[in-house]
């Protein structure tokens, strides 16, 4: 499949006119480009052919006259002859339309399906008008829950098998099969092992009938009534396409859009966690949105006007000069990232400003290393990860990195548990908290290191014959190898990861990466300078106070703190702490992975400013609460995991009195007394891309050109794709979207525009770090973010809120013997930050002296985020025993 | 905690190793399973997909395609009459009413002593002694409705023990697998079945 690089051309004739096809390609496809639309079910563009639902046959000529063969199952061969529209044709498909509405339930008029269904569509166009079926139809107990999301109608079902070969096949779950013969087939889990996967919603939207609905979208609307705003969504870092849809300014569902980053799949969250924006349609309760400016008045958080709420900010901004910390805007548009970047570094001349919360990867190192893209690992010659577990952060990318491996790309995973990754993993080297980068040296040939690891009391934590097979996969020097790094643990220090990324680049100098951090527009707000130390565009403080000299008041001088340095010279009071907090968006009360440190550093802050679009924790201890919008409330754009930038589309309006980034920060500008000069986003965007050296050339004409695709910045360095018209049955239920014609465009790189990453940046991060021996009574502690947690999005979203787990600790089945309890049995676990009580699970596939937990998981005496408080930010690794209670 | 007893468990493991490709195995192990506790359980089925290494439902969406599997529980014996249409011109539709009143339980049900379980069958290809019959996937031959009471009357007194093992489909894929079970083995059990069903022949002539 990818090996044929150089395309050859099949001629064949179709519906008598002359018709090219690539090789490999079916005729259905072929057809397609050419114009030619063939009836179709169980054929999906992404997913394998299996020619089982009989819509798509066609008239192909051969040695003994004509036969009908499925369009989706047959490559075009140079000479073909084949009728799309002969008599035959026409009576196969009026066959296929009868036989499949013989068991079809004729519900059009209460199934959620109709209206944009592809049964009743096709039926319109190619059916043959009247049924010869007068006998009773098939009847089943409706609807059956086939996950926790969705929810199936049995006897529409015509069997073409979508959602069963997506799940096996693109999300490598088979937990939904057929069961039962005939007439009685249905989709069913089995009884035990439920349908947990996080691309269920997939399956729904995929169904080309209404056998399959989602529990949130089910009788909420019908399709002709729906508004659609074609956007990116903001789920995560992945920024894949979308359709959001709405109704009377309420959002109703979320689909998924084909491109080139998501292949029209989404994660349950990024589908179903709009409910989190305007609530779900027939939930009692309202999300916890901020709808009002509140001012903490006498102790008590109190609805004030904005023009209150904004001078008593101003007030407390002027009281305490520079000494302001700014933390977050991770989940801000480009522009709302660039606006609080010139308000905090260019009026009011702090740099303590920082988009993560210490969870993330030093700004140097995402800057400096060299720049994969998603399309990369379409043609990869191996793929290497140390990140988190993909499916739970990064969900899509994991779906195209299944796609890699599927296709025979060496997966060659380091991992501190096994998670979605192992499972594809050509080879998967375990290793314990703090030993990641020594396990990269002995990767990189450094076989001192053998010796150290195996020292551990509990033994080397991999089989070397893993180390060995891994080392045989990885490329030489590094040609075609897409490194993804990211944190995959938050109990120890991130340098940790940094170093070994760095030592990566160094000994594979031609391996490009892909820096996995997580949190939506993460990489647009460091690209535009919400971090210490950078000026928007990835430029240092020192190169870019020239270009920032004309357009801004000023720019800071010397490099300023990261969140967690912030909180801890509020939290010791040590000079240079910033009085007033300015948190974006943020609530490191729940999600900074030290939680004693977020709460001593927040209560000692004199103003706590925070502009958040829910009712978070640190709303709740907050002095002044400024309401903003969230996703699909906002007009810009975003910047995605790869650095592509796209567009963001609203389909509501904002509740309340919210406003959006960028205006709050002009307001507050204003009300200091200053001005950003800018007032509306396009001004925004155009001085980024006037200023930002990574930026330049971008503009709302080429991304509008680039349909929902989006451009990979800088400008210049990754060729733009064409796409062709979606397919109406593979992605039905999205109205018309703009396709740019097939064809691939290499804009050129404008003038100014930096040629690759700086290099010279990974100077600022060490080349080791050293890391305290392991305690033999101890156990290592690894803690992973999960896709369902005690986030904003997910409690806030009446159907996914469900679905988050209590925490657990899952440690090897040897350290509970050790203890002598049962799995299950709630055991201590001590830091030497605190101490958490909470079930312990026997899992064999925890490595020996290693102890798992999940970020920001509840325990029912620890409401929030309980594994934070076992996490000190200033040890490199963490280390807990484990005590019966 | 393995489901299978340690025998079964390493013939499982065994027919596993037959195959180039694990789920090749899928339906034998389901026989074997079947074999050990009558019927599919859900536990069963679930270390058949750990064996396999396929996910358990689709080791039931394979066993529920197969009349021959059963994924709920069956009697000690199970009664297949065929009504295709060779069998419904000598009476096979009769012959199924009769035993549903006879065992006191409808097509697909099975007698609340646990003894029996009734099938309505497609052909056998046994066309030759219709209405065909079938006890745990054995031919036997019972055309009448009295032949077939006194069959039923043996069996529920614990006759033919010989002829009919509990569970008829164990023996097949251990023939199946061939390397499981000796060749005299097999002949010596084939001899035994013949010599009593020719006994049979002889005394009800």
């Amino acid at each position: 499949m990818a090996d044929d690089a150089t395309p050859v051309t099949i001629r064949f004739t179709l519906d008598g006119r002359e018709v090219e096809a690539n090789k490999g390609e079916m005729l259905i496809a072929a057809a397609e480009r050419s114009g030619t639309y063939i009836p179709r079910f169980c054929y999906h563009p992404r997913m394998e052919p299996v020619g089982v639902c009989r819509m798509c046959l066609v008239e192909v000529e051969g040695p003994r006259g004509t036969t009908l063969m499925p369009s989706c199952y047959i490559a075009p061969s140079d000479g073909m002859v084949v009728r799309t529209d002969s008599e035959k044709v026409k009576k196969a498909q009026d066959g296929v339309l009868e036989f499949l509405l013989a068991n079809h339930p004729l519900d059009c008029p209460v199934c959620d399906k109709g209206g944009e269904c592809p049964l009743q569509d096709q039926t319109l166009a190619y059916g043959p008008g009247e049924s010869r079926f007068i006998e009773e139809k098939r009847h089943f107990e409706k609807p059956v829950p086939i996950s926790d999301l969705v929810l199936l109608d049995r006897e529409r079902c015509i069997q073409c098998s979508r959602c069963t070969r997506f799940a096996a096949e693109v999300a490598g779950e088979a937990q939904i099969a057929f069961s039962g013969r005939g007439d009685l087939v249905e989709v069913a889990p089995f009884p035990t092992e439920p349908f947990t996967s996080h691309f269920s919603g997939n399956t729904v939207q995929i169904c080309p009938v209404g056998a399959l609905t989602a529990k949130p979208y089910r009788f909420a609307a019908r399709p002709w009534d729906l508004d659609q705003a074609e956007s990116t969504c903001t789920g995560c870092s992945v920024g894949c396409r979308v359709a959001v849809q709405s109704s009377q300014d309420r959002l109703t569902r979320v689909l998924g859009v084909d491109g080139e980053v998501s292949h029209g799949w989404l994660c349950d969250k990024g589908r179903f966690g709009f409910e989190a924006v305007t609530g779900a349609h027939d939930a009692d309760s309202e999300p916890g949105r901020v709808t009002t400016p509140m001012l903490k008045k006498n102790g008590e958080l109190v609805p004030v006007t904005w023009s209150e709420a904004l001078s008593a900010a101003a007030a407390a901004l002027s009281t305490a000069g520079s000494a302001v910390g700014v933390i977050g805007g991770a989940q801000f548009t480009n522009e709302g990232a660039y606006a609080w970047v010139k308000l905090a570094k260019g009026i009011i001349g702090t740099d303590s400003v920082d988009a993560q919360l210490d969870d993330g990867l030093p700004a140097s190192l995402v800057f400096g290393l060299p720049a994969a893209t998603i399309l990369d690992l379409d043609t990869a010659n191996a793929v290497l990860t140390i990140t988190g577990d993909l499916s739970e952060e990064l969900p899509v990318l994991f779906l195209r990195l299944r796609e890699a491996a599927h296709r025979g790309t060496p997966i060659v995973q380091i991992h501190q548990h096994p998670d979605s990754v192992t499972s594809i993993a050509h080879s998967a080297l375990a290793v314990r908290s703090g030993d990641t980068d020594a396990v990269v040296r002995m990767l990189c040939g450094d076989d001192v290191q053998a010796a150290q690891l195996r020292n551990h009391p509990e033994g080397l934590s991999f089989d070397p014959a893993a180390l060995e097979a891994a080392k045989a996969a990885l490329p030489h020097g590094g040609k075609g190898l897409v490194v993804i790094v990211g944190r995959e643990n938050l109990a120890e220090d991130g340098t940790l990861t940094a170093a070994a990324a760095k030592r990566i680049a160094g000994a594979f100098p031609e391996a490009t990466f892909l820096v996995g951090l997580r949190r939506a527009n993460v990489r647009g707000a460091l690209d535009l300078g919400l971090t210490p130390g950078f000026l928007p565009g990835r430029v240092t403080l020192a190169e870019g106070q020239s270009r920032y000299a004309g357009t801004w008041a000023t720019t800071p001088s010397a490099t300023g703190l990261s969140t967690v340095e912030q909180l801890r010279a509020l939290a010791t009071g040590a000079a240079g702490a910033p009085s007033v907090l300015v948190l974006l968006g943020s609530d490191p009360l729940t999600d900074l992975p030290d939680g004693a440190l977020a709460a001593a550093g927040l209560a000692k802050a004199t103003t706590t400013i925070v502009v958040s679009g829910h009712h978070t924790a640190t709303t709740a201890q907050a002095d002044i609460v400024l309401p903003v919008t969230v996703a699909n409330e906002r007009t810009g754009t975003t910047t995605n995991v790869e650095g592509r930038v796209s567009v963001l589309a609203p389909a509501v309006a904002a509740p309340g009195q919210a406003w959006s980034d960028w205006t709050i920060a002009t307001a507050l500008a204003d009300a200091l007394g200053a001005d950003l000069g800018l007032e509306t986003v396009d001004a925004f965007a155009a001085e980024i891309a006037a200023l930002a050296p990574s930026h330049r050339g971008l503009s709302a004409q080429l991304l509008a050109g680039a349909s929902g695709d989006g451009i990979i910045i800088p400008v210049g360095s990754s060729p733009i794709h064409g796409a062709q018209p979606l397919d109406p049955t593979a992605f039905p239920g999205v109205k018309a979207v703009p396709a740019r014609p097939l064809g691939t465009e290499q804009a050129s790189l404008p003038e100014g525009a930096p040629a690759s990453g700086g290099a010279a940046l990974l100077a600022a991060i060490p080349e080791a770090v050293s890391v305290p021996g392991p305690d033999g009574y101890a156990l290592r502690l690894t803690v992973q973010r999960r896709l369902y947690d005690g986030g904003a999005t997910v409690t806030n979203s009446p159907s996914l809120a469900p679905l988050v787990d209590g925490a657990t600790v899952k440690v090897h089945p040897s350290a509970l013997d050790r203890l002598g309890v049962a799995s299950g049995t709630v055991v201590r676990l001590r830091s030497a930050a605190a101490h958490l009580d909470l079930p312990a699970i026997s899992d064999k596939t925890v490595i020996k002296g290693t102890a798992v937990l999940s970020f920001n998981h509840a325990t029912a005496d620890h409401a929030g985020n309980a594994a934070a408080s076992l996490i000190d930010a200033s040890a490199v690794v963490t280390d807990v025993r484990m005590e019966t209670r | 905690m393995s489901h299978f007893s340690p025998a079964l468990r390493a013939k499982a493991e065994a027919t596993v190793a037959l195959y180039p490709k694990k789920r090749s195995a899928l339906i034998p192990l389901c026989h074997l399973a079947q074999g050990q506790d009558g019927y599919l359980t859900e536990a069963a089925m679930v270390e058949i997909g750990e064996l396999c290494e396929v996910t358990a439902a689709e080791v039931r969406g394979t066993a529920t395609f197969y009349d021959m599997l059963h994924t709920d529980p069956v009697g000690k014996y199970v009664v297949g009459i065929c009504t295709n249409i060779a069998c419904m011109l000598a009476g096979g539709d009769d012959l199924l009413e009769h035993a549903e009143q006879r065992l006191g339980c409808a097509v697909g049900g099975t007698t609340t002593d646990g003894l029996f379980t009734l099938e309505e069958t497609e052909c056998l290809a046994d066309c030759d002694i219709a209405p065909c019959v079938q006890v745990n996937h054995r031919f036997v031959r019972t055309t009448t409705p009295e032949a077939l009471d006194a069959l039923l009357d043996e069996l529920a007194a614990g006759g033919r023990v010989d002829e009919i093992p509990s569970h008829g489909t164990l023996i097949r894929v251990e023939r199946t697998v061939g390397l499981q079970v000796p060749k005299d083995v097999i002949a010596e059990e084939r001899a035994a079945a013949g010599a009593a069903q020719a006994a049979r022949m002889e005394g009800s002539k």
